[in-house]
């Protein structure tokens, strides 16, 4: 069973620019919170050399991430794919934002 | 055996006095006991009950958000932020791990864990993001409450009628309390502009926050005093003392309705000079008050209210359709919507990036705007939208130093026009544009200026602090606030002179033009039009249908040959009394003399100022 988990397990990672003009906000990391929370596999958000949870609202925010941030959001597990779909498309839509 | 009488002073946020017995809420004193468990048995059963404690918690939030006032769904993304806090693994994990690894009890790993979270955020650079550890203690205390088996439901702590006395109120207590139950409301933290403050004026409740020290002193039972007007606390008054501010409220309360009854005729001099009196609004909401008090108009709807206490910006649309209910609401009468006057205290919330060593004279207001030039077009293009039907919506620029900046702010202003034009929106074209004058440079501009806009707003709270170079909440300096200093006077003359050489009206929208006694002065300086807090408009409207123009024209240029505030001030109150007896024997006059003083109760160097 185990073994079978590991074999489908999948990693992917792409970088974004936090793009809207408050950065990653109290909201925002909730967002993203939300949205990783969906998905099985392990969710890491990296910026600067320094790797979070990106499944708890406290390490992305004192991550700080402002407007303009260059960050990697990489995704292991059976939903890889999926998860760092839906996460791109929050970075790409400002988190709703302007 | 009976208990002192002592008196406090914090900050009247909400008029009005209360008598009552003192509530006391204890909110994050939850005692923390420290001890090791005994057994695998016993790490399990902690675990779960930790574990049930978040999720008692997590409803309890879940309930708020259900029940929580129309007026305050701002505040849902907050409580599930919080929600969120509770299930973080810096929290939830980590507890778990101390009650497992450590044997901790609950209440202790959990403090364990929080003073942790409080650890790395104190690590952090930007003022924002360290703030939110407020957040982070918010969510832990609703744990610590559930595990010490303390009831956390203020709804049930409030058994009758009473005055409210906490160290301070988050959103989501003031949106658990009883309000129809609370006399009155005195806080250790907050200030005009604080949640609850806001929250109290809109209800009428008697309330001073900023009080520093009140939790220490009050016992729940205890009689309270508050006046909402001066920001007194009494605690455990005297006979004597409850008898006096019970005279004193009951002849408030008659006084106020009598001239409130009076208050929606309009303004006139017994000469025949009309002046236009409006309210200063922050919200919506207030729209009711406004207009009850007789408000012929919004002079200032600030409108950086709304978009503080939310993390995210609002948009376009959202700004729209605030704006638009309130035209609607407001209509045929004028709004003046002052575009987004961001100050340093409410940067952080909105805009984490900008750290300055001295913001008062940094980014903020219309030079922010200039600076984010997307967020001010969306905010004028919702203006300009909002005003398309009603044509009732004036724009106002805050803190133009001169016309350099403000054709800067105009370009951006017809630009979002054009675009308007060009997506074929309904909009108003010849929407009123005016500037606040509440910058010394643009009082020595003010001709210059008036040629580019259609009216004048002076700012008093602002100029008073930048011509003085004073920073009235330093307790140190606030002696030297002086709104009747010459300069003031000179400047305001200058600017009304200006703007009426050149055919503008020129008003005042500061905390000047809300205080009965600057009447006569006000009067006699020529001003078109007074905006000001709605509680204050019955009154100011009775002394201005009680006075003559012509007159107070004449005691002005007496005033203006005066060298000192302090003697300006004598003067003034010399006259008050004359004219006006029983309106300052009931209610005190706020000359600076008085009690602006007596609210610097605190400060040390008292025998440095002039008496």
């Amino acid at each position: 069973m185990k073994l079978d988990r590991l074999q489908s397990m999948t990693e992917q990672d792409q970088e974004f620019v936090v793009a809207n003009r408050l950065g990653i906000h109290a909201r925002v990391a909730a967002q993203i919170v939300k949205v990783a929370n969906q998905f099985q596999s392990d969710i890491w958000i990296t910026k600067s050399g320094s790797t979070v949870s990106g499944k708890s609202i406290l390490d992305i925010l004192t991550l700080v991430c402002p407007q303009g941030s260059k960050v990697r959001v990489s995704a292991s597990g059976v939903d890889a794919s999926e998860a760092l779909k839906a996460l791109a498309t929050l970075f790409q839509t400002k988190f709703g934002e302007s | 055996m009976r208990k002192t009488s002592i008196t406090l002073q914090g900050i009247g946020v909400s008029p009005g006095i209360a008598i009552g017995k003192a509530q006391q809420l204890n909110l994050g004193l939850t005692p923390i006991p420290h001890y090791t468990l005994l057994g695998d048995e016993a790490v399990q059963e902690e675990c779960e009950r930790f574990e049930a404690a978040v999720a008692k918690a997590e409803k309890s939030l879940e309930v708020i958000k259900e029940e929580l006032d129309p007026a305050l769904q701002d505040h849902v993304h907050l409580l599930e932020v919080h929600q969120m806090i509770l299930r973080d693994r810096l929290i939830f994990d980590e507890t778990l791990k101390l009650i497992r690894e450590k044997k901790y009890n609950a209440l202790w790993a959990l403090k364990r864990s929080l003073l942790k979270a409080h650890e790395l955020f104190r690590s952090i650079d930007d003022e924002y993001i360290r703030g939110r550890v407020a957040d982070v203690d918010a969510a832990g205390e609703l744990i610590l409450r559930n595990l010490a088996g303390q009831d956390h439901d203020l709804r049930n702590e409030i058994k009758e009628r009473a005055i409210v006395v906490a160290r301070d109120l988050s959103p989501a207590d003031t949106a658990q309390l009883q309000l129809e139950r609370t006399l009155g409301l005195v806080t250790d933290m907050g200030g005009r502009t604080s949640h609850t403050s806001i929250i109290a004026r809109s209800l009428n409740i008697p309330s001073v926050v900023g009080a520093e020290v009140v939790t220490r002193f009050v016992d729940t039972g205890d009689i309270l005093i508050v006046d909402g007007t001066t920001g007194r606390i009494v605690v455990n008054p005297t006979d004597d003392e409850i008898r006096h501010y019970l005279q004193r409220q009951e002849d408030e309360e008659n006084y106020l309705k009598e001239i409130k009854r009076k208050a929606h005729l309009p303004a006139v001099t017994q000469d025949g000079v009309a002046i236009t009196v409006e309210a200063n609004i922050e919200m919506l909401e207030e729209v009711v008050a406004a207009k009850d008090n007789g408000a012929e108009g919004i002079g200032l709807y600030r409108t950086e209210f709304f978009f503080m206490n939310r993390t995210d910006v609002p948009d376009e649309e959202t700004l729209f359709g605030e704006y638009r209910e309130l035209a609607e609401l407001m209509a045929p009468h004028q709004v003046t919507m002052r575009t987004l006057d961001l100050g340093a205290e409410k940067l952080a919330v909105s805009f984490p990036r900008h750290q300055e060593s001295n913001p008062a004279l940094g980014l903020r207001s219309i030079r922010l705007c200039l600076h984010y030039r997307d967020l001010f077009k969306s905010q004028l293009r919702a203006i300009l939208r909002a005003g398309a039907a009603t044509k009732n919506l004036r724009l106002m620029f805050p803190l133009v130093s001169g016309v350099g900046e403000l054709l800067q702010a105009k370009a951006v202003l017809k630009e979002a026009k054009e675009e308007l034009s060009r997506e074929r929106m309904a909009f108003h074209e010849d929407m009123p544009l005016g500037v606040m004058i509440e910058v010394p440079s643009a009082v020595a501009v003010a001709d210059l200026l008036a040629r580019e806009v259609d009216f004048f707003s002076i700012g008093t709270n602002d100029l008073i602090q930048y011509s003085l170079a004073i920073d009235r909440v330093n307790e140190n300096v606030a002696y030297l606030y002086e709104p009747l200093h010459p300069a003031v006077l000179r400047f305001i003359r200058q600017t009304v002179r200006a703007g009426h050489a050149a055919g503008i009206p020129v008003g005042i929208c500061g905390e000047m033009a809300g205080e009965p006694s600057y009447v006569p002065v006000l009067l006699g300086l020529e001003l078109d039009s007074l905006s000001m807090n709605p509680q204050a408009i019955p009154r100011v409207k009775n002394l201005i249908c009680r006075s003559r123009a012509r007159g107070n024209q004449k005691f002005v240029n007496r005033l203006l040959k005066i060298p000192t505030a302090q003697e300006i001030s004598t003067l003034l109150q010399d006259v008050l009394m004359k004219r006006f007896p029983e309106e300052f024997r009931i209610l005190e006059p706020g000359l600076p003399t008085s009690k602006a003083l007596q609210r610097q109760g605190m400060l040390k160097s008292l025998e440095n100022i002039p008496s």
